[in-house]
């Protein structure tokens, strides 16, 4: 089965490219991006601010069960044409991976498929690769836990 | 031999993930590597040698110490990295596409 999302990172470089194809109609693919209400469900995180036009901004903020912030991101709309594109920097608060820039172009295929491209570029390739390796490093780190736990459990 | 092959049973190994994982920040001795470990000594000494093998670490000396370091080269071909990278997008955008269609046939009624 061909897979839906594709990232393409060359060695080296310092950007990478994320593209999916839906089966939704591109103004609905479009409205999942400047909906705040819709962005908090999809994205699994609090809106605290978002406003999609040019010179505009967002915030988001994500919070674990006992209400410890765990993550919080910002970044500034450079520019917004509906339908079409979104162009914004996108910063991890607290994080060393510094800022990147995005590119989000919505097409559409057909009357119910679209598709998202969505370029990124980072500070430098290093920068790039910490930030590819994160979830990997997640996952990781909650393979680790999860066995701490059952070690923990056994040892009661 | 097959290199590639080598480096996917390689990371196959939860033990060795752990210890590229360690050394992603910093070059280490194999003492300093082991000593992140419950596993014996030697245990830790046959996954450095494993890794060591395939390309996927090299070594430096220093002084009378070797450190260990990431083979950044060869770790790029390791597709395994950008993977769970790419799930993280594919589940959110699964997400997307299933909340966009109930949002759909909502409108549509």
């Amino acid at each position: 089965m061909e897979l839906k999302t594709k990232i393409t990172a060359h060695d080296g470089k310092q950007d990478l490219t994320i593209t999916r194809e839906f089966d939704l109609p591109v103004a609905l693919l479009f409205k999942a991006y400047v909906d705040a209400d819709i962005v908090s469900q999809w994205m699994g995180t609090k809106v605290l601010k978002l406003e999609s036009h040019k010179y505009g901004g967002y915030r988001f903020e994500t919070s674990d069960p006992k209400g410890n912030v765990v993550f919080k991101a910002n970044g500034v709309i450079h520019d917004v044409i509906e339908n079409q594109k979104i162009i914004r920097t996108f910063e991890m608060e607290n994080a060393p991976f510094g800022v990147q820039l995005e590119f989000l172009t919505f097409e559409q295929l057909d009357t119910n498929t679209s598709k998202l491209t969505i370029h990124s570029v980072y500070q430098s390739p290093d920068q790039r690769d910490q930030l590819l390796q994160l979830p990997f490093a997640q996952g990781l780190n909650m393979a680790h836990n999860r066995l701490q736990d059952i070690v923990i459990k056994i040892n009661n | 031999m097959n290199l590639r092959r080598d480096v996917f049973q390689a990371i196959a190994d939860p033990t060795r993930r752990a210890i590229l994982l360690l050394l992603a920040t910093q070059a280490m001795t194999a003492g300093a590597i082991a000593s992140n470990f419950d596993t014996a000594r030697p245990t830790v000494s046959k996954h450095l040698q494993i890794l060591t093998e395939c390309e996927l670490l090299g070594q430096q000396q220093n002084g009378r110490e070797i450190y260990y370091h990431i083979n950044a080269k060869n770790m790029k071909q390791v597709a395994d990295f950008i993977e769970p990278f790419r799930k993280m997008w594919d589940d959110r955008f699964n997400k997307l596409e299933e909340i966009m269609k109930a949002h759909q046939a909502k409108n549509e009624q």
